[in-house]
């Protein structure tokens, strides 16, 4: 199963553990890591997934769809490699994909 | 702040249940936790139910909240199956409905919401199905196909869901509602019209001003739906969304405060300093209304598990929320924000012609709800501008030639 790192404002790591299909915000409320609320459960509603994507992996991770782009324009502390993490589909070449969480999520 | 080695019990395995037992976790509480659900299967999201999971987009797994392992391996536990009967405060116990008991040092209810059930004749014939759980979704879904016919009592977004999801599962679909026009309860004209629209252009046929009298049935099982006027609405399936009522008996009868539901603070503390109640059950204050009132949605049910658990674990509250919710049906994305108290003015932002269009409910100047289809921007930045209580320009507001960030500056 690919491998995805998420780090906390804070700094804190976690490596977790995602089946392809899942998508980076699912495995990390699945699995209890911090730093993303996911109140909408992935139908790209809320913006609380918010995570910045590590600028190795922003090719591999793929564009904004219009409807993510729109939600993150208005979400804060948004940067260039700013994603929804609802709309990340995990499968095998994003193994060892690292992503940060922002200090919070509105 | 609880002790840290707090025995904490939370009644109620759903998604405000589910999220305090994590969050209590996540944020270092050491003591044990018990979390005590009716269901057979561990806490869930209900939405998709009457959305992706429903019409097949979404499977079983991808529901659930966290993996059942989840549970023990945080040392949570996870007590399936059961219900709490008693409440007695002074003992600080919960009476179980496989006769057993636990002791508790903070008790935190979380016993949602149920649907309300018509109490009419017929209402108890095979076929006619309520939605609230991950067993009432899969009744209704193998009830649903091509050549179905399907019947759904109530305009409201839980029917109105069922019937997008039941079209895109090929059967047909009437929809009777009371009052004359869809969502009364809790949109605006604009928008029950341009629902209506849409619904109809996906073949949803709908009786309005429909008062439901009774089920007809043979040999048990539903065979129409019987109307004041004397008609008989034929169908194989009837599914009734006319609201939920609190199940906030337990409460009650332990002599807690209640109103529409337990009454809180904002720590989603009763009157009871060592019980806590959470999500559809919880009656709480909401400072930007200035008005305590019971909502039914996940964003209310995390906030105030986020309350509880700040409360337990001596962290800082939340930062107030501005209440939102959301609904798919077909390809429209529907997002609300805030609550229209007090309401004096609507200002319709885009056209409904195009499925892009944004509802402002304003009290003086103030914006107090915003309902929006497939306008990611209004939503956003209405929930923030409710949230900040910040004065707009109407004339700003109803232009959409002036961005939102401009409407806010």
């Amino acid at each position: 199963m690919p491998k995805i790192t998420y780090i906390q404002h804070d700094g804190t790591e976690q490596v977790v553990e995602v089946r392809n299909g899942l998508s980076v915000m699912e495995g990390a409320v699945k699995n209890n890591v911090p730093g993303i609320d996911a109140d909408c459960g992935g139908a790209c509603a809320c913006a609380t997934c918010h995570v910045y994507v590590d600028e190795a992996w922003m090719e591999k991770t793929g564009e904004r769809s219009a409807m993510e782009e729109s939600m993150l324009d208005f979400a804060e502390a948004v940067q260039d490699n700013s994603r929804l993490s609802c709309q990340i589909k995990v499968r095998d070449e994003l193994d060892g994909l690292v992503v940060r969480t922002p200090e919070s999520q509105h | 702040m609880a002790a840290a080695s707090a025995h904490v019990v939370i009644i109620g395995a759903g998604h405000a249940g589910g999220t305090a037992a994590a969050l209590l976790r996540q944020y270092g509480h050491e003591g044990p936790v018990t979390l005590v659900g009716e269901e057979p299967i561990p806490p869930y999201q209900r939405p998709p139910l009457s959305k992706a999971w429903l019409k097949g987009e979404a499977d079983a797994d991808s529901l659930t909240l966290k993996p059942l392992e989840f549970y023990a391996a945080h040392g949570i536990d996870f007590r399936p199956g059961v219900r709490a009967v008693t409440l007695e405060r002074g003992a600080r116990k919960v009476g179980l409905s496989d006769g057993s008991s636990l002791s508790y040092d903070i008790l935190i209810l979380a016993t949602g919401a149920r649907a309300i059930a018509l109490p009419l004749p017929g209402a108890d014939l095979g076929g006619v199905l309520s939605l609230r759980t991950a067993a009432d979704a899969e009744r209704i879904k193998a009830a649903l196909g091509p050549g179905r016919r399907l019947a759904v009592v109530g305009g409201g977004y839980i029917g109105l869901e069922v019937a997008a999801s039941g079209r895109a599962l090929g059967a047909e679909v009437v929809v009777l509602e009371r009052e004359p026009r869809l969502l009364a309860r809790v949109a605006c004209e604009e928008l029950s019209t341009f629902f209506q629209d849409q619904h109809e252009a996906h073949g949803v046929r709908f009786e309005l001003g429909a008062e439901v009298t009774g089920f007809a049935g043979w040999a048990g099982k539903v065979a129409g739906v019987t109307l004041a006027d004397g008609r008989t609405i034929d169908c194989d399936t009837v599914v009734v969304g006319v609201g939920a009522a609190p199940n906030d008996e337990l409460a009650r009868d332990a002599g807690l405060e209640t109103a529409r539901g337990v009454v809180v603070d904002l720590e989603a503390r009763t009157s009871d300093p060592s019980i806590f109640a959470i999500g559809d059950v919880a009656h709480r204050p909401m400072p930007i209304y200035e008005r305590m009132f019971r909502m039914e949605s996940v964003p209310n049910a995390l906030e105030q598990a986020k309350q509880a658990a700040a409360a337990i674990t001596g962290r800082p509250a939340p930062a107030g929320e501005c209440p939102w919710q959301w609904s798919d049906q077909y390809d429209l994305k529907l997002q609300i924000a805030g609550y229209p108290f007090d309401a004096d003015q609507i200002v319709v932002r885009g056209d409904p012609a195009s499925a892009k269009f944004a509802v402002f409910h304003l009290k003086g100047d103030l914006i107090q709800a915003v309902e929006s289809i497939n306008s990611p921007p209004e939503f956003m930045m209405g929930k923030q501008l409710i949230l900040g209580r910040r004065p707009v320009s109407k004339a700003k507001l109803a232009d959409p030639a002036v961005s939102m960030k401009e409407v806010a500056a």
